[in-house]
């Protein structure tokens, strides 16, 4: 059996590669990916247009924003989905790997550093969301990190001491807030008199002309999806590492 | 070294070799999600899958004389050319300077962070119900699965 998966995989490969030659040579800064219409116009107008000096952040939350809301309810959907599957409300299970002592979490220098680095850790994150259009970053990174700040608590300090700061109904409150903010902005937007998530028409309401309002709007966004990533993220921590029953953790 | 092998080296590999990566990573993935037993074996083959199909548009948008696709003014030169040129009542000028081969691709940086969210979406989910698996038959190798769920398989 496992011939044929060698043999299926090794003509793909093959395929592949014999068609990499005809690819444009890597680095190239003509290549067609390069050279395209699309890509030059981001490039050379979207500081012009939004004042948004990070590129990507820019792509991402303004001229393709109706990707990224549906990828912030795509994770939304993943954690509905995780507890749709997992969630248990029996109880503690009584597994024969559950721990003999009732101690939850790490030995106390874990639980130290942990305490002392977990602020640095959520500032840290706070601000590549709130840089996110200045610097590398945006919302999916800084709510990651921030989710993972929680799940560092989790772990050095046990899920219950977690769920003390970020409760399961917390969390499915955050998650929800987060996509309503991004997909309340561009109904705001429609509201004003353009289409949906169409950023310039809210100068009226932003401070700054056309370009800072485009760029205010992305950060609202990004806010609003680092709400929803970070919710996510510590929920799927805790169903995964619980089996749904959500104590008694790792 | 034999001169053909070291040709075709040169000629074919070493300016296409993120092609060739792309390509071996994307081998390893198919491979362990068809022929590995164990379901979370399957996963990681998926997840380097993923990353093999990243790489592969990321390395598409890397240019020569270009960094990080992040626009930079340096420093106070250009607020000062900026004062100069609102006071003179266009900032056209600084703008049009863009130099587009300074600046990495940005459109596969973007698709890819949509590729890397979906990733962790379908992971976070397929870890989820293999755990739930593991839950209803107690092993998470496929054989034994299907071993089960055929009729009169298993009592």
């Amino acid at each position: 059996m496992k011939i044929f998966g060698l043999i299926a995989v090794l003509v793909v490969g093959a395929l592949l590669l014999s068609a990499t030659s005809d690819f444009p040579d890597w680095r190239d800064k003509d290549s067609p990916a390069n050279k395209s219409p699309v890509s030059s116009f981001y490039i050379e107008k979207t500081e012009k247009l939004t004042k948004v000096p990070n590129m990507v952040t820019a792509v991402l939350a303004d001229y393709r924003g109706y990707d990224t809301m549906f990828e912030t309810v795509v994770i939304f959907i993943a954690g509905i989905g995780i507890i749709a599957v997992l969630r248990n409300f029996d109880g503690p299970y009584s597994s024969s790997i559950r721990r003999e002592n009732n101690d939850e979490g790490s030995g106390l220098l874990a639980r130290i550093t942990c305490s002392l680095i977990l602020p640095f850790i959520q500032i840290f994150a706070l601000y590549v969301v709130a840089h996110g259009h200045h610097s590398p970053g945006g919302g999916f990174q800084g709510g990651v990190m921030l989710g993972a700040s929680y799940i560092l608590l989790a772990l050095a300090f046990g899920l219950s001491k977690a769920k003390g700061y970020f409760s399961e109904r917390r969390t499915m409150i955050f998650a929800a807030v987060g996509i309503f903010i991004y997909a309340g902005w561009g109904v705001l937007c429609l509201l004003f008199g353009k289409e949906f998530l169409n950023y310039s028409v809210l100068d009226s309401l932003l401070p700054g002309d056309v370009e800072m309002a485009r760029s205010h709007s992305m950060l609202i966004v990004e806010i609003g999806v680092a709400f929803t990533v970070t919710a996510i993220m510590f929920s799927m921590y805790s169903n995964l590492s619980t089996r749904g029953r959500l104590n008694k953790g790792l | 070294m034999d001169p053909i092998v070291a040709t075709f080296i040169e000629e074919n590999i070493v300016p296409n070799f993120n092609y060739w990566i792309y390509v071996i990573l994307m081998m390893i993935g198919l491979y362990a999600m068809i022929t590995k037993n164990n379901l979370i074996k399957k996963l990681i083959g998926m997840a380097i899958f993923q990353t093999a199909i990243i790489l592969f548009y990321v390395s598409v948008g890397v240019k020569d004389t270009a960094g990080i696709p992040i626009i930079s003014h340096h420093g106070s030169e250009h607020h000062q050319m900026a004062g100069l040129s609102s006071e003179a009542g266009s900032t056209k000028e600084i703008h049009n300077k863009i130099d587009k081969d300074k600046y990495a691709n940005p459109l596969p940086h973007v698709l890819m962070l949509t590729a890397i969210v979906v990733g962790v979406s379908t992971l976070g989910l397929a870890l989820a119900i293999s755990q739930k698996i593991y839950k209803s038959f107690g092993t998470l190798e496929e054989d034994e699965i299907l071993n089960e769920l055929r009729p009169g398989g298993h009592d």
